[in-house]
């Protein structure tokens, strides 16, 4: 790949021919702001925050999109720019709701970010706010189109991505918002609630549920783990407040699943502290199951296996593990039932 | 020359909105009660749209007779007198087109072209079959040297040579932005593809514009003709012409042009014997505007949802279904055939340094006379304005002319003289666009057009850009205050601030121009939106809320009607004397005006 030269806020810059000038310019270390651009998605240049000043070009380029050349001047935070960034920022504040104090997003929201980086505290062109009906039906996320400022990143890592095209653009010009077809809720969507979009979201627009009023994005670390459903694998980050598991964030640089997960893995983690999860062994007794110790579970267990084997003969043994263990239990689990004289093991993973 | 009467009736939809078809079958009633043998057919505008109906009478040896405005009930005698007793009728008679002898009492009638003013100016090339031909037969194109170029190109010349030809001929570009079409041919013939496709935008949604809509029903073949010489430029086989679904009689003259084309084989297969294919096929647009813009137009054409993305790639190396494309305007590929026809230099020859050949304008508003011109670039707006359109009715005086659009500019009265090219236009703040021109005089309201265009491009952005979604509404949000007295001082400034930041920084063209009739007007009218925002006042009386109620003493007889009708005691006066209206007080509710017997109560600016 041929290298290319150019110049960043004063800098020298050594680039790859191909590269975007985002990408030339966070080579070097130079942040520019962005709303709608994610690596994993093809560039649409839609919400226009990271426009650049090229010397000698026309207009302001959105540096996202715009090819890097050889022997470009860019200015990244030039007063041109700035003043742009300030009525693109100003522009979204006059129709967004700004009850920071109580959004979920608060503390990651880029839009809050950007406002405070560029000292945009309130708009220049107060008018019409669009109102549109919230949407909660669904059990895993909120969806308030009001809070959309239109990146598109949902519908498209939706399309791009899950394959799902559950969502996208909806009417034109001031009414625009992102819609599942026929503003039907998304459950009667393709939606299969897989939350890419939810992670994908700059703003408070798209809300896990289950998380909601567990904790502020300050409070909580993150902890990487891998997923316990299904035998995949999939790698995430648990969301931890105090000891105790608050929401699930993607690990995009996850080997197995680049920050991708299904229902389960992304919504499904509140089973971890339920009041109904088993914590102890149970045994039937008289029809009843009773709580047990694990020495009388596993006594009980190996008497079974014992009295089967003596009485039936091995074959009438069979072992059904989880698909929820790792790999190495399933492992000596089939090697224990097979060295029980058995062929019959198996586990769930039927998914 | 024909052995029988011929009568042709303009059938393009300007000439079906005045009544065509009422008049058209008047006709053939006439001529089956007297037993007349004509024949009788159609044809499309030939630009004089304000004088549709049109019917042409031409009877053997003599020269074509244009009559305009006929009515139905009048046709009938009109043609029987003229085809049976050879009288012609003065009453709607425009002109003569062509040879031949008349008797000597009609000498005077104007030679069509040459002698009416509308036509004097005038030069049609891209025009050159529309209101000859009828455009639903393909032999009438044919016989006046319908694919004579095709053939031409197709039997002797290479395909870079086809390229080469275009580019010598300076041809830009007529859908707006003016690009080079030899230069688009040239990045197309050379972009790697198995598979290429040529794309005739026929989207025309530019409000007022109907150029491409005349070319498409008048003179179809042309456009087909252009495409498939740029198919055998760059390795083309397939076409699509995405035309509106508002323009019914374009793509239905275009389908059947098709399929007459396929029949004769100047489409289809091993055209003309030699090895090109190429085939063509209508997609009908579903109505909106932004789908005019290239790239949101091949995201139609592939079904999905029209929204421009980002350039490069262009369209030339990654288009339809990310085949190499490439895509012109109707206008463009019907100068294709002149091009070769009477040779690139012929067409060099015509306009301005930077803009050659002719552009083909949609005149409306104020003005005498409306319709369809195609003049040299280069032409100035006083001509077009004056000498072709004839200047505002009565005594109308010129404000302003809109050129482009909603992407283009309000042009004023000091700028008449500024020559109509590309890069003049731009340089005024507004641009050539499609071609439409609005003219407007001293009642219309700037304030007030550069809001009905903003409302347009407002609710036709396509919502992807934050400038253009956000900034157009606060834009258009602040105009509104203004014509209705709610303007601040500041609103000018935030105008221009908001207006450069949506065009600097929105993605496609629709962002990128959509302030320009605000920021013009701003440049050129600023005082009038001064007067709405500080005196609370409308010069050309148009914004309602802004109009003063006043009595017009020499009218008032004092009769206190509306005293009493005043809910805020605003007006004053003695019994039988004229009153007076205090404007400051006043809320204008028009109660008064209601009861006022003797009108004499005013709306004034
Ligand atoms: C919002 C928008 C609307 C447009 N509408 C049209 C249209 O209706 N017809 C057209 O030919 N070009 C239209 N254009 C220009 C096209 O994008 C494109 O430049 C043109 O069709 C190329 O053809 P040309 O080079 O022959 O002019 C539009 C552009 C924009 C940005
Ligand atoms: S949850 Fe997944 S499938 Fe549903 S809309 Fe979001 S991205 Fe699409
Ligand atoms: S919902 Fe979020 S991700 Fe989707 S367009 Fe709106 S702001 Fe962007
Ligand atoms: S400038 Fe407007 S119409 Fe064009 S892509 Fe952006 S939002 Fe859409």
């Amino acid at each position: 790949m041929s290298k290319i030269n150019l110049t960043i806020n004063g800098q020298p810059v050594e680039a790859r021919a191909g590269m975007t000038i985002l990408e030339a310019a966070e080579s070097a270390g130079i942040e520019i702001p962005t709303f709608c651009h994610d690596p994993q998605l093809v560039g649409v240049g839609a919400c226009r925050i990271c426009v650049v000043e090229v010397e000698g070009g026309r207009g302001l380029p959105a540096a996202c999109v715009a090819p890097a050349g050889d022997g470009m001047v860019i200015n990244t935070e030039s007063e041109k720019v700035v003043q742009a960034r300030k009525a693109n920022l100003s522009l979204l504040l006059a129709n967004h709701p700004l009850d920071c104090l109580t959004c979920e997003k608060s503390g990651e929201c880029k839009l809050q970010d950007y406002c405070y980086r560029y000292g945009v505290a309130e708009t220049d062109y107060p008018g019409e706010v669009k109102e549109i009906p919230f949407e909660d039906s669904n059990p895993f996320y909120e969806r308030d189109m009001n809070k959309c400022i239109l990146c598109g990143k949902c519908s498209r890592v939706c399309f791009e991505v899950n394959g799902a095209g559950a969502i996208d653009y909806a009417y034109r010009g001031f009414k625009s918002t992102i819609a599942p077809a026929f503003e039907e809720p998304v459950e009667n969507s393709p939606c299969v609630f897989c939350g890419m979009c939810v992670d994908l979201c700059p703003t408070g627009a798209l809300n896990p549920k289950l998380s909601k009023g567990l904790g502020r994005a300050w409070e909580i670390d993150k902890v990487k783990t891998t997923c316990p459903y299904c035998g995949t694998g999939c790698n995430f980050y648990l969301e931890v407040k105090d000891d105790k598991i608050v929401g699930v964030t993607p690990d995009y640089d996850s080997p197995v699943n680049k920050g991708n997960l299904c229902v389960k893995g992304r919504f499904g983690w509140d089973f971890v502290d339920s009041p109904e999860r088993l914590t102890k062994p149970l045994i039937k007794k008289e029809g009843k199951f009773v709580e047990a110790s694990w020495e009388e579970a596993l006594e009980l267990v190996a008497s079974k296996i014992k009295e089967t084997v003596d009485k039936n003969g091995p074959e009438a043994l069979a072992g059904l593990s989880s698909a929820r263990v790792t790999n190495e239990e399933n492992y000596l689990f089939q090697k224990l039932i097979r060295m029980l004289g058995s062929n019959n093991v198996d586990h769930c993973a039927r998914l | 020359m024909t052995a029988k009467p011929k009568i042709i009736v303009g059938l393009g939809t300007c000439g079906i909105a005045a009544g065509g078809q009422d008049v058209y079958q008047a006709i053939e009633k006439a001529l089956a009660e007297n037993n007349i043998d004509a024949e009788l057919t159609q044809t499309g505008c030939i630009g004089a749209c304000e004088n549709e109906v049109l019917v042409d009478i031409q009877k053997p040896g003599q020269p074509r007779i244009t009559y305009g405005k006929v009515p139905p009930e009048e046709v009938g005698n009109v043609v029987t007198e003229h085809i049976v007793k050879d009288q012609i009728s003065r009453d709607f008679v425009l002109g003569k087109i062509g040879e031949g002898d008349l008797p000597a009492e009609y000498e005077d009638i104007p030679v069509f072209f040459e002698e009416l003013p509308f036509y004097q100016k005038q030069n049609r090339l891209c025009l050159r079959n529309c209101g000859f031909i009828n455009p639903e037969i393909i032999d009438e194109y044919v016989a006046r040297e319908g694919y004579e170029a095709l053939k031409k190109v197709i039997t002797t010349m290479k395909p870079e040579e086809v390229v080469e030809e275009v580019k010598k001929s300076g041809l830009r570009g007529r859908g707006g932005g003016g690009f080079p079409s030899g230069l688009k041919w040239e990045f197309t013939m050379k972009a790697e593809g198995d598979k290429k496709y040529i794309v005739c935008n026929a989207d025309e949604g530019d409000p007022g514009a109907f150029m491409d809509r005349s070319i498409l029903e008048g003179d179809p073949h042309s456009v087909l003709e252009g495409m498939a010489i740029a198919g055998y430029a760059v390795g083309a086989d397939e076409g699509y012409i995405y035309c509106r679904a508002e323009y019914p009689l374009a793509v239905k003259r275009l389908k059947l042009a098709i399929e007459q084309a396929k029949e004769k084989n100047f489409l289809g297969n091993n055209i003309l014997g030699a090895d090109f294919n190429f085939d063509l096929k209508v997609k009908e647009g579903a109505g909106a505007f932004v789908c005019g813009e290239e790239t949101a137009l091949l995201m139609s054409i592939e079904g999905k949802r029209g929204m421009p993305r980002p350039r490069p790639p262009f369209p030339a190396q990654k288009g339809l279904f990310d085949k190499p494309t490439c895509l012109n305007n109707v206008e463009t590929f019907g100068n294709v055939p002149v091009v070769f026809l009477k040779g690139a230099d012929y067409f060099a020859s015509i306009g301005t340094e930077g803009s050659k050949g002719t552009k083909v304008f949609a005149l409306t508003g104020s003005i005498n006379r409306t319709g369809l011109a195609e003049v040299p670039m280069g032409i100035t707006i006083q001509e077009v304005v004056y000498d072709i359109a004839g200047g505002l009715p009565g005594d109308g005086e010129f404000k302003a002319v809109q050129v482009g659009g909603p992407s283009g500019g309000c042009i004023p009265k000091d700028l008449l003289h500024l020559p109509i090219d590309y890069d003049s236009l731009t340089d005024a703040g507004a641009m050539m666009g499609s071609g439409g021109l609005v003219i407007m005089g001293l009642d219309t309201c700037m304030v007030d057009i550069a809001r009905y265009f903003l409302t347009f491009t407002q609710s036709e952005s396509c919502g992807k850009c934050t400038p253009c979604r956000e900034g157009t509404k606060r834009m258009l949000e602040i105009l509104q205050r203004i014509t209705t007295g709610e303007g601040e001082p500041e609103d000018i400034e935030k105008l221009k601030t908001l207006g450069d930041a949506i065009s600097s920084t929105s993605l496609c063209g629709l962002g990128q121009t959509a302030p320009n009739p605000v920021l013009t007007t701003l440049r050129y009218f600023q005082d009038e939106y001064e007067k709405h925002i500080f005196d609370k006042r409308c010069p050309a009386g148009i914004c309602v809320d802004l109009l003063i109620y006043a009595i017009d003493p020499e009218l008032c007889d004092g009769c206190r009607r509306c005293v009493k009708a005043c809910p805020v005691d605003a007006i004053s006066g003695e019994k039988k004397e004229p009153h007076v209206i205090d404007t400051e007080a006043c809320i204008k509710c028009g109660a008064c005006l209601e009861k006022c017997k003797e009108e004499a109560i005013k709306l004034q600016s």
